[in-house]
């Protein structure tokens, strides 16, 4: 007792004398973390010297002073905008004003620059307002993800989230293909023999119910959740959602597989005759039928980025196609065996295809390189990217779903499992939802893999929670912001590129009608200047100086661009050398 | 109605006059005439510069005179100064000065020139000029239209007011406010112009009043109050209208009129004149009209006027009606001073008339000046507290530092992975696989039951790995077809280009399933042959693309003409040296897109769709095609940009307001131009006239004075 007693009495002393100074007040240690910020090299530079602390304890003291005068603000300007964020919304490359540029060009281009710089910030800045995050399944240690059974995932959720893993046992007309609607609200299947469903899946609420009395070979929702098209034994059908029959199009006859364009309003369907043909469905026209001629075509997807439709043959070919010509755009060997299934992710960046030699293989679809390939064990029949890039992959009776397998190495297992009853048939992610539908022959499964969906969605696109009104008004816009299809192509950039080859043809004309060429550069001409200073030699060293200027201009370039590279990796040599800093650090002592 | 000022001031011209007379007999009497001097006593525009006096004596006048106070100011730069020295010693005299018409036209074409490439520079440009901005308003601003309304508000003014103490910008005393008016040196040559402009008015004004009291025509004089009066009416009765006021002070005027006319015996057809017309209009049809008209007049002005101008004035008159005329005669008041003759309270007391003293009139324009300039001062102050807000700002924002993230970046590796076996030998141990699996299955067929399904686990199939061992299987031969027959080239050439090993190369990677799919070994065999009966995928491809290079090269275009020049007939050929000159190659095209990825045809069809909607022309100030599709890159709708930034793109050029009408440019557009945008300096100095001449400048400088005063020039906009 005796030991603790004075150091008792000497804590108590000790805050004395600390009341004795006025209370610290919060800004004061902002300002002093602020400014500690805005100067680092200062502070490290001045580390050394301010050994003696003296002069350490006096600067505060003048700061206090200072700051009863006046309240600063502690953040002046403009919030800073991470470089992150800033080069997500960077568009192309920034243009430069050439040197001998004329006036009007000048400040063609400066305005220009300015006004797409401010319109990055400000995409920037506003991409603060997109707070909803994705989330994973993450196993315990020594657990796989692929082994957590889904009833274990739904009993483990919130109610909402787990009565979104259910399955509908329709076993009579079975196996089922699927479609979501573009909001992720509707859910249409459509069972081989025959039966047609459309459900607002989350409610459970049945909007129709069917049976056409014909095979059934694909379903599709058309741009709203108010038609849909299915294709039938002989012919395409389009449905209203309550059912109704609206058309039966005779001119698409033997449809196996639909893809719905919904930009284009074009509906574009695979027969067994090897045609593929364009029905836009804001006119109900047919936009284009291209005979293949590769045979009976069952496998297709499109690229949301492109609008080009994908199509895999029994030869082990993909071929990219669009309306405009008659010949595949791009043609692929992918596959020794036949292709079996195909899908390409939302950004248009990567293809995934499995085929019947078993392997599953993605591809950079920019450039039309194999990223990498992987061996399942029975191969693929089904394929299907969600929002976030989340694989599925039916095997047999056997869902797997694949995570990162867009990256540059592949993987070893599947983040989950989960088995069903019977083949699979249909597979399709919920958009903005993390659940995974299934179609398959006892009838429909509904499976929740987190981080599956998009959890941002733009309102004026694609909004899940949009009301009867707000659909017709998006109708009305979709409609007038509606895309030609003479701009599918394999570039969409290429709208905004001059065309080169008419202009070439323009520009050579004009060459030959003018007899000069307007465009090129003008070639320096000395002036003559008097008293003597126009002589040969002064002429010549004049047109000297010019003519390397431009050459000059290229190696400052290169050799600044050089001593960035070299100060950024000194930086973050420099970086790694000191540990990561954090904001947290000033809190630390 | 001439005032007593007015009557001295006719006094002292009178003896001016006679004293000037006096002079000119006095000065007739030498018989040689001398020659008049203009004197110059009010300032005015019609001051001619070639007539300069020196004080009114008949001395020349010298530069030295006008320039002496030159060298004792000390705002005048040293350089002016000597040049005017210079000039002062110059014999030669001076060329003539621009007449008026040519500066203002100089000066307006300036401003034309300036305006105009402003304009055209400017992102956005409002019309009409000088709108009230809308939104919110200044604080000052809306106090300054409020009005005291309740007592104690009225006792709380009247107290501040009394004090001197300031009321709407609680900031300023008035003593401040005065020494924040000190003017700017242009707004000083605004108002000495604007001051100049009403004394020479006045001295119009007063000349012509002179002049006009002079005659004596009593025509004339008749005439013009004739004219007068109906002016008067029309007036009055706009006045009524637009400023009931007003109208009821000039009733009041005019009920004065009518009780003197009813005082006097004028127009009542007593007079000798009347009688002798009286007698005259029994034969005479003139006499009788002019008596007539004597009564019509006097009819006239004692008719009492009644004019509704208030609800309160129309009830009281309302009641009024129904008592008889007489009774009212005596009732509308003039005179404040006496009570007995109150009529309406509400009447304020009637102005002194401004029609013949000029006074109170240029004392109004003064203030209207003194508004003015209040408002440039206000407009300056609240600019200048503007400037003070920002500059700080300004300062401190290069010292905010930007906390950056670093960006990790995900590095495109190439796969290396060291796993080997698994190549080619799929197929084979798929087959030895299923062969052992189908053997198994038909043992144990009996044993299971239809309903359940056989799962293959993990062990399973390690074993069945290690039972199988990898065959590599010989790549499919390369057929040598006749494709390349129909070129020139060897065939070897091309099997360099594709090599069939580096088609499919990618190694595979197996992927572990936690359960494996139930195998439902028939279909899964069924499917397998199905693959294996489309012979070699590979070289079919291979040949496929062959076919489409070999369509894309360029043609050989043979123009021979056999027996054209030497023998022709069957078995003969034409000759080496005319297939060499008649045999045209083109151009060959761009390199395929596909060279180098053997497992890939990309078509080289240009897509003429798209051309359509494709600019095809560069616009104009763009010098080559990057320029111009760098500056496009950028879209402007809704879809891609925020909303702010959607109309900041898109706003228009040219804004006018509806129905407002757009008024040309006047000079003092500019000058507010020029005093607002302070950070740019002034764009265009119109009191200034720039010339070559530096000579000139001293009667420049004179010109000035007219040049403000000059009423508003229309200048182009």
């Amino acid at each position: 007792m005796s030991a603790v007693m004075p150091e008792l009495l000497t804590s108590t002393h000790v805050e004395k004398m600390k009341k004795k100074k006025p209370p610290k007040r919060y800004w004061e240690e902002t300002e002093n973390t602020d400014q500690s910020q805005r100067r680092p090299e200062e502070e490290e530079g001045k580390a050394g010297q301010n050994q003696n602390e003296s002069t350490v304890k006096e600067r505060p003291l003048k700061r206090k002073n200072d700051e009863r005068l006046e309240k600063k603000d502690p953040f002046p300007g403009e919030a800073p905008i991470p470089h992150k964020q800033l080069q997500k919304f960077q568009r192309g490359e920034k243009c430069k004003v050439p040197a001998g540029a004329r006036r009007r060009l000048k400040e063609a281009i400066t305005s220009s620059e300015a006004m797409s710089e401010h319109a990055q910030k400000q995409a920037a800045r506003y991409d603060l307002l997109l707070p909803e995050d994705a989330g994973f399944l993450e196993g315990d240690e020594d657990e796989d993800t692929n082994t957590i059974s889904q009833d274990d995932i739904a009993d483990a959720v919130d109610i909402t989230s787990g009565s979104k893993y259910f399955s509908l046992h329709l076993s009579q007309f079975g196996p089922y293909r699927l479609d979501y609607s573009r909001t992720g609200r509707h859910l249409l299947v459509g069972g081989k023999k025959g039966h047609v469903a459309c459900i607002d899946w989350q409610t459970k609420d049945l909007m129709c119910e069917m049976n056409v009395m014909e095979t059934v070979n694909d379903v599709k929702w058309l741009h709203t959740e108010a038609m849909f098209a299915v294709a039938q034994k002989r012919w395409l059908y389009i449905y209203d959602s309550k059912g109704v029959e609206l058309h039966c199009v005779k001119k698409f006859n033997d449809v196996l597989r639909m893809q719905f364009l919904p930009y284009h309003f074009l509906l574009a369907t695979a027969s067994a005759t090897g045609f593929l043909q364009y029905l836009d469905v804001s006119v109900g026209k047919e936009v284009a039928a291209i005979c293949t001629k590769m045979g009976r075509l069952d496998v297709m997807a499109q690229n949301p980025h492109n609008a080009v439709i994908h199509l895999g043959h029994p030869n082990g070919t993909i071929s990219l196609w669009s309306p405009n010509q008659k010949e595949p755009l791009v043609k692929m060997l992918c596959h020794r065996g036949a292709v079996r299934s195909l899908t390409v992710d939302k950004t248009g960046t990567y293809m995934v295809t499995s085929g019947l030699d078993r392997k599953l293989k993605v591809y950079d679809i920019r450039a039309f390189k194999p990223l990498h390939s992987c061996f399942l064990p029975a191969g693929a029949s089904c394929l299907s990217l969600s929002q976030r890039g989340l694989l599925s992959a039916a095997t047999g009776d056997i869902v797997q779903v694949y995570q990162n397998i867009l990256g540059s190495s592949p993987v070893s297992k599947p983040y989950m499992a989960h088995r069903l009853r019977g083949q699979i048939w249909g597979l399709a992610y919920c958009p903005f939802e993390d659940v995974l539908g299934i179609g398959h022959g006892e009838g429909f499964t509904s499976m929740i893999v987190p981080g599956a969906g998009e959890p941002n969605f733009d309102a004026l696109d694609t909004n899940p929670f949009r009301s009867y009104e707000q659909r017709q008004e998006w109708e009305v816009k979709a409609l007038l912001e509606k895309v030609q299809p003479e701009l599918i192509g394999l570039h969409p950039e290429q709208l905004s590129k001059v065309d080169q080859a008419s202009f070439e043809q323009r520009h050579k004309e004009q060459v030959e009608a003018l007899g000069f060429d307007p465009l090129a550069k003008v070639k320096f001409k000395p002036k003559t200047k008097k008293k003597g200073r126009s002589s040969a030699g002064a002429i010549e060293k004049r047109k000297r100086k010019v003519a390397h200027e431009d050459q000059r201009d290229e190696i400052r370039q290169s050799v600044q661009e050089r001593t960035e590279r070299e100060k950024e990796l000194k930086e973050k040599s420099n970086e790694k050398k000191l540990g990561n800093k954090s904001t947290l650090d000033r809190f630390r002592k | 109605m001439a005032t007593a000022t007015s009557s001295e001031e006719t006094l002292f011209n009178d003896d001016e006059r006679k004293h000037k007379k006096l002079l000119e007999a006095i000065s007739s009497m030498g018989g040689r005439k001398r020659k008049k001097q203009s004197e110059r006593s009010e300032a005015s525009v019609q001051v001619s510069e070639f007539f300069v006096n020196a004080e009114g004596t008949g001395e020349k006048v010298n530069i030295s005179d006008l320039l002496g106070t030159v060298e004792k100011t000390s705002g005048a730069s040293n350089k002016t100064k000597k040049q005017l020295r210079n000039l002062q010693n110059s014999k030669g005299t001076l060329a003539l000065p621009l007449n008026k018409q040519q500066t203002e036209k100089i000066q307006r074409g300036i401003a034309y020139e300036k305006t105009t490439k402003e304009n055209q520079k400017a992102e956005q440009i409002v019309f009409p000029l000088n709108q009230e901005s809308s939104g919110p308003k200044q604080v000052e601003q809306v106090v300054a239209g409020w009005k005291a309304q309740t007592p104690l508000e009225q006792e709380i003014f009247r107290l501040l007011h009394s004090n001197s103490q300031p009321v709407n910008d609680p900031v300023l005393t008035p003593v401040e406010e005065a020494s924040l008016k000190a003017m700017s040196l242009e707004e000083a040559k605004i108002r000495r112009a604007e001051l100049q402009k009403t004394r020479a008015l006045q001295s119009y004004y007063e000349a012509k009043a002179k002049r006009e009291k002079n005659i004596k025509s009593k025509k004339y004089h008749k005439i013009q109050k004739k004219g007068k009066r109906k002016e008067f009416l029309k007036q009055f009765e706009e006045m009524v209208k637009t400023n009931p006021e007003g109208a009821l002070e000039e009733l009041k005027k005019m009920e004065l009129s009518r009780m003197e006319e009813r005082m006097s015996l004028k127009h009542q057809n007593s007079g000798k004149w009347a009688k002798s017309k009286a007698i005259m209009a029994k034969y005479d049809d003139s006499a009788r009209k002019a008596m007539q008209e004597q009564l019509q007049m006097n009819k006239d002005l004692t008719q009492k006027i009644v004019v509704p101008s208030d609800d309160e004035h129309e009830s009281n008159e309302e009641g009024l009606e129904t008592v008889p005329d007489f009774v009212n005669d005596p009732e509308p008041i003039i005179d404040p001073v006496n009570p007995w003759m109150r009529g309406q309270l509400t009447h304020e007391e009637p102005e002194v008339s401004c029609v013949t003293t000029d006074e109170p009139q240029t004392a109004e324009q003064e203030n209207e000046e003194e508004e003015l300039i209040g408002e440039f001062e206000r407009k300056r102050k609240l600019r200048q507290a503007d400037e003070e807000d920002l500059i700080p700002t300004e300062e401190q924002k290069p010292e905010s530092e930007v906390v950056e993230e670093d960006v990790v970046e995900v590095s495109d590796k190439e796969e290396e992975e060291d796993e080997e076996e698994e190549d080619v030998s799929e197929f084979n141990t798929l087959f030895r696989f299923m062969r052992s699996e189908k053997t198994l299955e038909e043992d144990e067929e009996g044993l299971l039951n239809e309903g359940q399904i056989r799962v293959r686990n993990i062990e399973d199939l390690e074993v069945l790995a290690e039972d199988v061992d990898p065959q590599p299987i010989a790549a499919p031969s390369l057929p040598q077809t006749a494709v390349g027959e129909a070129t020139s080239e060897p065939p070897n050439k091309k099997k360099s280009e594709i090599d069939l090993k580096e088609v499919l190369t990618k190694d595979a990677k197996v992927v572990q399933v936690p359960f494996l799919p139930t195998v439902d070994h028939d279909e899964q065999i069924s499917i397998i042959k199905e693959a294996f009966a489309g012979d070699d995928v590979i070289s079919d491809f291979i040949k496929d693309k062959r076919k489409q290079e070999a369509a894309g090269k360029p043609k050989v275009v043979d123009l021979t003409l056999p027996g054209w020049g030497e023998w022709g007939g069957v078995g003969l050929k034409p000759s080496r040296w005319k297939r060499k000159r008649f045999r045209i190659k083109m151009a060959s095209s761009p390199p395929r897109q596909d060279r180098k990825l053997p497992d890939t045809i990309i078509s080289e069809n240009r897509n003429t769709s798209i051309a359509s909607h494709q600019v095809s022309q560069l616009p104009f100030p763009f010098q080559n095609t990057a320029q111009f599709e760098s500056c496009i890159r950028t879209p402007i709708g809704q879809t891609w940009n925020t909303q702010g930034v959607v109309k900041k793109m898109t706003k228009p050029k040219v804004i006018t307001k509806l129905g407002a009408i757009i008024e040309p440019m006047v000079k003092e557009d500019f000058i507010n131009k020029t005093t607002t945008s302070a950070g740019k300096g002034p764009a265009i100095m119109l009191g200034e006239n720039k010339r070559a001449n530096k000579g000139r400048e001293w009667s420049s400088a004179k010109h000035q004075g007219r040049r403000g005063s000059q009423k508003r020039k229309k200048q182009q906009t």
